[in-house]
């Protein structure tokens, strides 16, 4: 014997199996498969049948007791769920496999075919297959009957108003909310006088796009409810609930008088102030100081105040001579130049303003600029009136105007255009304010053009239809400011994949 | 000629028997059906004997034996020895053997010329047994199972083993053997051998769950079927008369 242990190696010999004779390897049954196949049956006992409710208007499976599973047929949450069914019978097997086998559609049968092992007779593991066999009853789920019933059922609404002459706000809101499809569980959009309104189905989303318009808008709101039916015996209740959103008046390029406590809050910021840009936070900026501030919603809600003039009152002025008096200024992520300007009224050539302006870096002799008219303007403001010694400029230039160079594009298609949400309109409303209306929308469309900080929240898509047209190379030195092509999106067409290149080249 | 039966519905008819060239050994059941089954087939050849061993009725695994001799546990009572030493014939040698390992069925297989033990005998009860049974006796394990008197039966003609077991044990058994083995089951799969069946020279008694491909390896490996009792009493009975006289 050597010193390490010399092992016999062992083959298995072959015995015959005990019921049909035939050669095997020996195994804890001692019976050949087929045999032990016929002698037993791990899948006595299982159920063979099935019955499933599918509702037919979603497309969805009953989950008792109450919730509904939406799924394809021959998908994987489908098999789970079959599968899933079965529970209590696979809890005496083991399962290894399960498939589907192909029906008819129109069957109303699902046939899945399960593989399953089981230890028989001391000590064997035995695997069997078997079908088995889904009925499916069609049974509307309780969402879509609901809907059957009253299409125009709304559960929760959010009333969005902001008390203002114009629109500019919702055209903006319109398309902040598409590009993060805030709305998409809105059941119904409707546009109202001053403001729209949302319905939806559920009270958690009609929050939720509360939510997101607190933090695109300085907004403040109150919600209410009303009872619609009560189940005494279940002790439950149906309400409707009502949200109510009011955005603040305040504007973008708006003149402000700010009331005296908030102007000292403020650290003594010049009661005439500008707002430059409207978020959830509204930055003001004095033009003559060019001192920049932010106020919370919270903040401007405590002191609502309205502004003085709007961008509707806004006049052009003629630039006639630029003095630039300091060097430029970043404020606030924003280039600003102080100057002083000669300018005058298109309107009124007689009369000449000297004034101070913090766009000295984009006005050149020969420009047009909007700006507010004080001089001219007839204020009938309670804060005004609270300053006793108050100098108030005669004219606060807001922007360049692009008016002239606009005339020669008049009635060119733009390159890019913008999608809308699916809204009701006010039918009560006549013909002018549809004019109104489309005015106003084309004024929007140029103030996106203007300003590249605006687009940058937005998705503005490839028009199609637009040819280049031989008078662009007919031009002045000085373009009228557009989107550049590379911040455009292609449209979806078939709703596939985006190709989007949304590089901001700024 | 391989006979199927039961004792009182259990298909373990070597735990209830013990069947040896010279005698046969039979348990007391509730009905006579099973010693009559004996009685049928051995009366005229060999002594058919009831007999309980230890007060029990397991007497094929608890006693050992061939032609020449049975040996019995240590728990068997004085009344049953004398029972058995009264009924066997003379030159069968009755010994009651003090072994820690009581149930003997199960730790020694034998025939008439060589024995297979468990591995952990004492060394005093192997040599009793070279001693009593006349044969040469081996310490083997059966596909890894110390208990080789439950996972083969064996006559002088041939043996069936543990189906587990590998090719080069089989061959290696039957070398020490000196008889061709198979590896098989009996009662429908089960793997011990012993408790299923009970086998001589020309005879062997299966239950009855027993499948006809397993009484088919039987018959053939223990060489049944051209068997006849008297042909192989006769010759005993001629070497027997030789020696007497």
């Amino acid at each position: 014997m050597a010193a390490n242990m010399f092992v016999v190696p062992q083959t298995k010999g072959s015995v015959l199996c005990c019921k049909c004779g035939i050669l095997m390897a020996p195994n804890p049954a001692n019976m050949c498969v087929t045999c032990l196949r016929s002698e037993v049956d791990i899948t006595e006992g299982l159920r063979k049948h099935a019955t499933i409710m599918h509702c037919p208007e979603c497309d969805s499976y009953l989950q008792p007791p109450r919730t509904w599973l939406k799924a394809q047929l021959e998908s994987k949450e489908l098999l789970t769920y079959c599968v899933k069914r079965l529970e209590t019978d696979l809890k005496k097997v083991r399962l290894v496999n399960a498939e589907f086998i192909w029906t008819e559609p129109h069957s109303k049968r699902i046939k899945v075919k399960l593989k399953v092992q089981k230890e028989v007779l001391n000590g064997a593991i035995l695997e069997q297959s078997y079908v088995v066999e889904y009925v499916l009853q069609d049974h509307m789920c309780e969402s879509c009957t609901r809907f059957q019933a009253n299409p125009d059922q709304w559960v929760a609404s959010v009333q969005l108003r902001q008390r203002v002459s114009h629109r500019r706000t919702f055209f903006y809101l319109e398309q902040l909310i598409l590009k993060h499809d805030a709305a998409v569980h809105a059941i119904k959009i409707k546009q109202m006088d001053q403001g729209i309104d949302f319905f939806f189905a559920n009270k958690s989303h009609a929050s939720k796009f509360v939510e997101f318009l607190d933090k695109v808008a300085p907004t403040k709101r109150r919600e209410s409810k009303q009872l619609v039916s009560h189940d005494p015996k279940n002790n439950s209740y149906n309400y409707k609930y009502t949200f109510s959103v009011e955005i603040s008046p305040i504007c973008r390029e708006d003149l402000i008088c700010l009331p005296p406590r908030v102007a000292v809050s403020l650290g003594n910021l010049g009661p005439l102030v500008i707002c430059t840009k409207v978020t959830n936070n509204i930055a003001l900026l004095d033009p003559l100081t060019l001192r920049q501030c932010f106020l919370d919603p919270d903040q401007y809600w405590r002191y609502s105040f309205k502004s003085l003039l709007g961008s509707r009152q806004l006049v052009e002025y003629d630039v006639f001579n630029v003095e630039v008096g300091s060097p430029e200024f970043n404020v606030g992520g924003s280039k600003y130049v102080m100057a002083d300007v000669e300018v005058a009224r298109v309107t009124d050539y007689g009369k000449l303003f000297y004034v101070r302006t913090h766009l000295g870096h984009i006005l050149k002799p020969g420009d047009r600029a909007l700006g507010y008219d004080p001089y001219g303007a007839n204020n009938n403001d309670n804060e005004l009136d609270k300053y006793q010694n108050l100098v108030i400029p005669e004219v606060i230039l807001i922007k360049k105007s692009y008016e002239e160079k606009r005339q020669k594009k008049r009635g060119e298609p733009r390159p890019w255009k913008l999608k809308s949400l699916d809204m009701e309109l006010d039918e009560s409303k006549g013909r002018g304010y549809e004019e109104k209306m489309n005015t106003e929308y084309e004024e929007f469309l140029r103030d996106l053009e203007e300003n590249p900080e605006l687009r940058f929240n937005l998705s503005l898509y490839r028009n199609k239809d637009y040819q280049p047209s031989e008078m662009a190379s007919v031009s002045d030195g000085d373009d009228v400011p557009s989107v550049p092509l590379e911040e455009l999106l292609a449209d979806l067409e078939l709703s596939e994949e985006e190709d989007g290149d949304d590089s901001m080249k700024d | 000629m391989a006979t199927r039966l039961q004792f009182e519905n259990s298909c373990d008819v070597g735990v209830f028997s013990k069947l040896t060239n010279a005698y046969c050994l039979v348990a007391i059941g509730g009905s006579e059906n099973f010693y009559s089954t004996f009685e049928s087939e051995l009366a005229d050849v060999i002594p058919v004997v009831k007999t309980s061993i230890a007060g029990t009725r397991i007497i094929g695994r608890l006693c050992a034996g061939n032609k020449n001799g049975l040996l019995v546990p240590h728990n068997t009572t004085d009344q049953e020895l004398q029972h058995l030493r009264n009924s066997l014939p003379d030159q069968v040698v009755v010994r009651r053997i003090e072994e820690k390992l009581s149930a003997l069925g199960n730790c020694i297989a034998c025939n008439d010329h060589v024995a297979l033990t468990h591995t952990d005998l004492d060394k005093e009860t192997e040599e009793i047994i070279a001693d009593v049974l006349g044969v040469e006796v081996f310490r083997q394990t059966i596909a890894g199972n110390i208990l080789v008197g439950s996972y083969c039966a064996f006559s002088n003609r041939g043996g069936l083993v543990h189906p587990h077991t590998s090719i080069e044990d089989l061959d290696e058994l039957s070398t020490l053997l000196q008889v061709p083995l198979v590896a098989g089951t009996i009662n429908r799969g089960s793997e011990v051998i012993a408790a299923g069946m009970t086998v001589n020279d020309w005879t062997a008694f299966c239950g009855s769950d027993t499948t006809a491909t397993e009484l088919s390896v039987i018959e053939s490996v223990f060489k049944l079927r051209e068997a006849q009792p008297s042909a192989i009493v006769d010759e005993m009975r001629k070497s027997l008369i030789d020696t007497c006289v």
